[in-house]
């Protein structure tokens, strides 16, 4: 066991610098999917809620089919299913873009978090209270300001805890990043356990360092929710 | 041999014998009053004679035997269209059980997990080409060897590639996990410059050489053209280079893997190999699937 702490501990947490892995390669997918994941979900939340119908129809859509089927059927077919298509290969600019692992996965991680953040975030700017909503309108806001001032960060509060929830279990469907090559926790752990068939160790520590990053995110959303809900604290 | 069968099978029925010699005990100890009357009872040192010569009893006689295959490996593992089990392996699992008298039982496991599984008594052996190396040698232990087969590198039909890290330096090879051809590459290619990519099983690798995301691919020899370069998918592919040779990493063949402790059914298995070997099973089950000799040298 301490042979094997001792071959893998750098794979574990960072691999080298030309070969990142192991918890830098999951903290960067579950950071950069949740990033650009929540970015793309609030304009669609929004229009979701209150667009007209013709933009309301896909975007329901869109969320259905990417909550509805599971993320490694959506990670086998960004990654295998599309690269194999001909057209996309001849693309230039498709082609070398899907022709890397790590896009395809960030990728696929990144519109099936969308689609979760964006379900809820629309319950959230829906349950927004009427009398708010009146209230901004009687004194003379509308459109975009109303939104922005109002109605968003009231519904961000009201979505945070939720939200956590979502950023938690994302870090743990990064763990089928492997599906696409790419290297994560779980990566190295399978190396660890194939070289010296210890499984409790090798998958033990990798279980550890997925443990140690839900309670380091637990814990700032935490003080984010400390920040920002301070009014329904109950102390 | 049927002899010392016939003697193990006496002794196996002393076990019965034992659960009366246990009654006897638990009712000579509630009648001796004192520990000195314990030591004057003639009964008591019979039964650890009794427990010896059980003890002597073999734990299992081998009627089934469970072996683990991970069939994504063809022409030695696979599933055919119905779904049954099909290869060289399965046919030569069933052929050696066949002659010690047991069942074969085949358990489906991914090839990372097998060692485990044969240590968790999940499976008794490893039927699954798996290479003999000196670091699988300290976990577990080996039948001799079952058949002997080269590694070998494919890409694209033309391609000027050569398994050498100088030939193969800034382009992308597959490799199956926990493979010991993963080992090599990642051993001496990384290192200098070729990006070592790992999937979780073969059908990946050939899937993505295919797609164009891999140069080149690094298994088997006769897997790579059994099972990928005479398919259709095969089509426009063939092996670059000539055959790897590498004792250490690769190994001298692919045996069947069983734990340390059953020494009795290593035993067995090289007898029946010998066997199958001398009555020209090996040959003809050979014939049905190659047609040059893998036998070992």
């Amino acid at each position: 066991m301490i042979d094997l702490i001792k071959q893998y501990w750098q794979s574990y947490l960072w691999g080298s610098p030309t070969h990142v892995s192991g918890l830098a390669m999951t903290l960067w997918l579950t950071v950069s999917c949740c990033t650009m994941g929540f970015a793309l979900a609030l304009p669609l939340s929004v229009a979701r809620a209150a667009g007209p119908s013709w933009i309301r129809w896909p975007i329901w859509l869109f969320t259905f089919v990417f909550r509805g089927t599971p993320l490694y059927i959506q990670l086998l077919i960004v990654y295998s299913a599309i690269y194999g298509l001909e057209f996309v290969r001849n693309t230039p600019g498709f082609g070398a873009f899907f022709k890397d692992a790590l896009n395809c996965t960030i990728l696929a991680f990144t519109v099936n978090t969308c689609a979760y953040t964006t379900e809820l975030l629309t319950g959230a700017v829906k349950a927004t209270p009427r009398g708010e909503v009146e209230a901004a309108r009687s004194l003379g806001l509308s459109g975009i300001s109303l939104y922005l001032r109002i109605v968003l960060p009231s519904a961000l509060r009201r979505a945070l805890p939720a939200y956590s929830n979502e950023v938690i279990l994302m870090l743990h469907a990064t763990s089928l990043a492997f599906t696409a090559t790419v290297p994560d926790i779980l990566k190295v752990a399978r190396d660890a356990n194939a070289e010296y068939y210890l499984p409790f160790p090798a998958f033990g520590i990798a279980a550890l360092l997925y443990a140690c990053l839900s309670v380091t995110f637990i814990s700032l959303f935490r003080k984010a929710e400390q920040k920002w809900l301070k009014h329904l604290s109950t102390t | 041999m049927t002899n010392s069968r016939e003697f193990r099978s006496v002794i196996c029925h002393l076990q019965f014998v034992i659960l009366l010699a246990v009654r006897a005990l638990i009712e000579i100890v509630r009648r001796c009053r004192f520990p000195a009357d314990l030591m004057k009872n003639r009964v008591l040192w019979v039964l650890p004679l009794l427990i010896f010569l059980c003890s002597l009893s073999p734990a299992k006689d081998w009627k089934t035997v469970r072996f683990g295959v991970d069939a994504s490996y063809a022409p030695f593992e696979s599933k055919a269209p119905s779904g049954e089990l099909v290869g060289f392996d399965i046919d030569l699992g069933n052929a050696l059980c066949a002659k010690m008298g047991a069942k074969a039982v085949w358990v489906e496991n991914d090839f990372d997990g097998m060692i485990p599984a044969l240590q968790a008594r999940k499976i008794d052996g490893i039927l699954s080409s798996l290479a003999v190396t000196e670091k699988r040698k300290r976990q577990i232990d080996f039948t001799d060897i079952l058949f002997a087969t080269p590694t070998r590198m494919v890409a694209k039909t033309g391609s000027d590639l050569l398994p050498t890290p100088e030939s193969l330096k800034g382009k992308s090879v597959g490799v199956e996990q926990g493979t010991v051809q993963e080992t090599y590459a990642k051993t001496y290619w990384e290192p200098k410059g070729v990006n070592i990519v790992s999937y979780q099983n073969q059908d990946q690798v050939y899937a993505d050489l295919r797609s164009g995301r891999l140069d080149a691919a690094l298994q088997d020899e006769i897997q790579a053209e059994q099972g990928f370069l005479k398919s259709p998918q095969g089509q426009g592919f063939a092996f670059a280079g000539p055959e790897v040779v590498d004792d250490e990493i690769l190994g001298k063949g692919a045996a069947i893997g069983l734990r340390k402790s059953d020494q009795d059914l290593k035993t067995v298995l090289n007898k029946a190999l010998q066997e199958i070997h001398e009555d020209g099973t090996y040959q003809a089950l050979e014939k049905k699937y190659f047609d040059f000799d893998v036998a070992p040298k």
